[in-house]
């Protein structure tokens, strides 16, 4: 392989890998335990539920169901109708800042922290 | 524009590896949506390099419209085409550059591509703490990128002697 390639291609992966590690610390630095989950559908808010009290909420929207649980502290999307299934394979969230996304039922739930403070921004 | 019978075959034969490629990789999951191998990729780098970028926007885009068809849905039509468009676009610049090999260029492409489908998602849910996402899709995407970067160039050498 050409040499200065070479040089170029490992810049290029020490940059990317550099900046985006040190995004992923800042983001993993600033998360603190959040106090309720926003779920969304078509981008406008549905509903809020603590993360304090264990419940299960069936999320109706025009696309299909997504089955939310809320389960010591933890909230987790266990069954959905899309057919990726993408929303149920990822883990449970707890963390401001942390998101579980549907993109087929464009249905999102996302940890905010307390008091009603809006973590975006 | 007339193409070429040979031409023709060949490109219908990488479009049904690129869409057995994106069958498979829909089996390897790693907990994060949208973190992906990006193994329709290794298609796309060879075709940029033998053919051009002409030939492979062509059976990229293809590939997306007919995966979503068969295994997909329409949103998953708007991610993939928005992905591939955004790493197509950088991996023809790159290459043009003449400063890269098939690795840096595979590489900036499964970034892009990443990067193409967050803004996608956060433009249709309008939840901007998608974008939290982008560190671990863009380290994810440099690695992917360099896996398939290297298995394109290894497939663009061993096929260098066979006449396209």
């Amino acid at each position: 392989m050409d040499k200065k390639k070479l040089l170029h291609d490992l810049i290029l992966i020490a940059v990317c890998l550099f900046v985006s590690l040190a995004l992923w610390a800042v983001v993993a630095l600033s998360k603190e335990k959040g106090e309720l989950v926003v779920v969304t559908v078509n981008g406008e808010e549905y509903a809020r539920y603590p993360l304090s009290e264990d419940r299960e909420e069936i999320i109706v929207s025009e696309n299909g169901k997504n089955v939310l649980v809320i389960k010591d502290g933890y909230a987790d999307m266990t069954d959905a109708t899309c057919p990726d299934g993408l929303c149920v394979r990822q883990h449970r969230i707890n963390e401001s800042g942390e998101s579980l996304v549907c993109l087929p039922n464009k249905v999102t739930v996302t940890v905010v922290g307390g008091d009603g403070v809006d973590i975006i921004g | 524009m007339r193409i070429k019978t040979k031409k023709l075959a060949l490109l219908g034969m990488c479009c049904a590896a690129a869409m057995i490629l994106s069958y498979v990789e829909s089996f390897i999951s790693f907990g994060v949506p949208g973190l992906k191998v990006g193994l329709p990729n290794i298609v796309m780098v060879f075709l940029l390099y033998r053919l051009g970028w002409k030939e492979t926007a062509a059976v990229s885009l293809l590939r997306c419209v007919l995966t979503s068809l068969l295994f997909g849905t329409v949103m998953s039509l708007a991610y993939s085409i928005a992905g591939a468009v955004l790493s197509l676009t950088v991996m023809t610049l790159l290459k043009k550059s003449d400063k890269f090999s098939e690795v840096g260029v595979s590489i900036a492409g499964g970034i892009t591509h990443n990067a193409g489908q967050i803004a996608v998602a956060i433009a249709v849910t309008g939840v901007e703490e998608i974008a939290y996402y982008m560190p671990v899709l863009a380290v994810g995407g440099t690695l992917a990128g360099l896996v398939i970067g290297v298995a394109g160039a290894m497939i663009i050498k061993r096929l260098k002697k066979v006449n396209i």
